[in-house]
């Protein structure tokens, strides 16, 4: 029952929040700051679109966001000279907290923007949606603005092509329905209500944000989903439908390595939560496979899902926020 | 008229580098506008964007009409003249089409861009262009985004809107998005037709070297092609595209095919229309095939002379900025403005990039210089120096 009043209550279509110059006069009204942080590795072709729209809908016309940072993992292509011509503040993440120990991935670019960025709120949105818009911006951050009990604001997508009738299946990805959902079901069922657990595009308030814990690679939107209901409860979510994304398709086999590295976090999380106890040390090679003609043959990769601590405890992020 | 306009042409330059502070607000709205399928007859969703901009920026009268136009006033200081600024709304892409639009530093592409989601663009951005670039015009500018108008849309938007109207319209621009240096000051007559052959029911198609649609059709543009073409007026007959066959092994049984007369003169075009389509009877009588030919969209030629001083204030702004003029004919919403009586313009906006000929790219750096023509030719407009001497 709680779930189906959260759905009820939580759950918004962008187009609700489309006047946005109430948006943003209660925005000023609160005096809060927003961040816009776009996590990049070779996106030259999808990145310029981006930076304008956001940058003219959401800082020029309505000045909603204050800041678009684009926060690279080392690109080889034009990235960061597009992002920059069009006016994003464009970082390298090696550069920032330089006196870190180096780590690569997606998880690593969000967990520094934590540090880098100075919003009140941060909004995460991944560089490769073809069809972007403004309200995969505003549509994340209005829940916050407007709700001060919500504190991650999560995106999903359900427009469906042709549906005769009223009720109609909506839900996630093939890893969201084959993996995550049956987990949350089982472990964590008010879980199950986020329709996309996995979507790369998310709003947090910092005051949530500065004490997650990041994994680095495939499990960090899972891990994020996970300690947040743990310390506020399911309350503290909201969703809102963005209608639709168009992206790149990934192949199974890579979604196979997608779900062996959520796995990690998730049961790393059962373990550290006192929920199952007896997990023994697990192995962080996946054995994939591949056929030439008759021959088979195994392909093995290492994954091992990294976590940052939370950016609080950092000397630096206290220093820098003035945190004592 | 150099002397006249001296002040517009050298304000020039300095607007010319002031425009790049508009560059992402029309960037964006060239995204937003070329991401929405817009083919001719389903533009709503277009014109709903154009009126929702037109709200925001203040416009008055944001509506559509039976038509399905776009429209919205930004009101003059004076406002004792009408000036009305047109772009089409529909595209011939269908609605299917993945539509996304790519932006890289110097260029932007996707299907649609240059015809006409970047003139749209500039339509929708005017109001803001005008307010960075401190400028209040005397005259009320009417912003329409026009309804099928392509193909067999013929144009139905704008001549609804000149026919139904009570504003006096002065002065008509027609903004394409390509290409810069365009100037159509006159139309061509033309006829849009389409031809369809079908072959007859009960044909014995298991006879070896059974002829199909494909062939009737063939037979039919080799007469076509044997009609002789005068160079004055000058004529010609544009074979457009052709649709024909499922696979092989199979003879086809229907074939479609789409072309245009076009001429200097009207007499011209009935004439050879009347031919073709006699031509076409004769070829249906001796293939026993069905045949119909529909004409889609008629022109009349006319338009403004060479000496108007529209178009020579449009020249002159050209050559300051160093863009040579060239002068094309029109098919677009400049003809429904010469069946009008009004003087009216057709101009290009930028230059077609050509890195990957499958999808339709628009480099940005000429924008500015045809934002600033654009302009500029509002207030020389604005300002009286385009009327006709009588």
């Amino acid at each position: 029952m709680k779930l189906d009043n959260w759905l009820r209550n939580n759950t918004y279509h962008h187009s609700a929040f489309e006047d946005l110059g109430k948006l943003v006069e209660e925005k000023k009204r609160q005096n809060l700051k927003i961040s816009l942080c776009i996590p990049t590795l070779n996106e030259g072709k999808t990145i310029g679109k981006e930076v304008v729209l956001f940058r003219s809908e959401l800082m020029v016309r309505f000045p909603l966001l204050d800041e678009i940072a684009i926060i690279d993992s080392g690109s080889v292509d034009n990235t960061l000279e597009v992002a920059k011509s069009f006016g994003a503040d464009t970082y390298l993440a090696s550069d920032i907290l330089p006196n870190l120990d180096h780590k690569k991935g997606k998880g690593e670019n969000l967990w520094k923007a934590i540090y880098q960025l100075s919003g009140d709120i941060i909004v995460y949105i991944d560089a490769d949606i073809k069809n972007i818009h403004p309200r995969f911006v505003y549509g994340l951050l209005a829940p916050l603005i407007y709700n001060s009990k919500v504190k991650y604001v999560k995106a999903f997508y359900d427009r469906p092509l042709a549906f005769s009738e009223g009720i109609r299946p909506s839900g996630g990805g093939r890893v969201t329905e084959i993996l995550i959902r049956p987990l949350f079901s089982l472990f964590f069922p008010e879980l199950s209500a986020i329709i996309q657990p996995l979507s790369g595009e998310y709003a947090v308030r910092r005051e949530v944000l500065e004490k997650l814990s990041f994994p680095i690679g495939y499990g960090v939107e899972t891990a994020h989903l996970l300690d947040v209901y743990r310390e506020y409860g399911l309350e503290a979510f909201a969703q809102t439908d963005l209608d639709q994304r168009v992206h790149r398709n990934q192949e199974t086999i890579s979604l196979g390595k997608m779900s062996f590295g959520i796995l990690q976090t998730f049961l790393h999380r059962l373990k550290v939560y006192g929920m199952m106890t007896d997990i023994p040390e697990l192995s962080t090679v996946l054995r994939q496979f591949r056929a030439h003609d008759e021959v088979f043959e195994s392909i093995e990769q290492e994954i091992i899902e990294e976590e940052r601590p939370p950016m609080i405890t950092i000397s630096e992020y206290k220093e820098r926020r003035g945190i004592k | 008229m150099k002397e006249k306009i001296s002040d517009i042409l050298n304000s020039i330059p300095d607007m010319e580098k002031r425009m790049v502070q508009i560059r992402n607000i029309l960037l964006t709205n060239l995204v937003m506008i070329g991401e929405i399928p817009s083919p001719t007859f389903m533009e709503q969703t277009r014109m709903n964007f154009l009126i929702n901009r037109f709200n925001q920026y203040n416009l008055l009268n944001c509506s559509t009409d039976e038509a399905g136009n776009g429209l919205g006033i930004l009101p003059g200081r004076s406002g004792d003249r009408n000036i009305l600024l047109v772009s089409h709304l529909d595209t011939e892409y269908n609605e299917k089409m993945n539509q996304s639009i790519s932006i890289q530093p110097n260029s932007v592409s996707g299907p649609g861009i240059a015809d006409n989601a970047l003139g749209l663009a500039v339509l929708v951005s005017l109001p803001h262009i005008l307010e960075t670039l401190e400028i209040e015009l005397n005259s009320n500018l009417i912003l329409m985004g026009s309804a099928k108008s392509l193909g067999a849309g013929n144009l139905e938007g704008i001549r609804f809107f000149l026919k139904n109207t009570n504003m006096d319209i002065s002065t008509g621009l027609s903004i394409e998005g390509v290409r810069l240096g365009r100037i159509s000051r006159s139309a061509i007559g033309m006829a849009k037709c389409e031809v369809h052959y079908w072959v007859p029911e009960g044909y014995d198609w298991t006879q070896f070297g059974a002829f199909g649609s494909i062939v009737t059709l063939n037979e039919f543009i080799n007469r076509i092609l044997e009609i002789p073409i005068p160079t004055r007026p000058a004529t010609s007959i544009v074979f457009s595209s052709i649709e024909s066959g499922r696979g092989f092994s199979k003879v086809s049984t229907e074939a479609e095919l789409k072309f245009e007369i076009q001429s200097e003169s009207e007499e011209m075009v009935e004439h050879l229309l009347k031919q073709i389509n006699n031509i076409a009877i004769e070829i249906a009588a001796k293939t026993s095939s069905r045949v119909m030919v529909k004409e889609v969209a008629r022109r009349k030629p006319g338009g403004i002379e060479f000496s108007h001083p529209l178009v020579s204030t449009a020249i002159e702004i050209l050559k300051t900025m160093d863009v040579r003029p060239r002068f094309t004919p029109s098919m677009s919403e400049l003809s429904a403005f010469i069946d009008a009586g009004i003087p009216a313009l057709t101009i290009g906006i930028s230059n077609l990039g050509n890195v990957d000929k499958s999808v339709e790219t628009v480099e940005i750096e000429p924008m500015y210089k045809g934002l600033t023509q654009l302009i500029s030719l509002l207030i020389a407009i604005d300002k009286g120096y385009c009327n006709e001497i009588r």
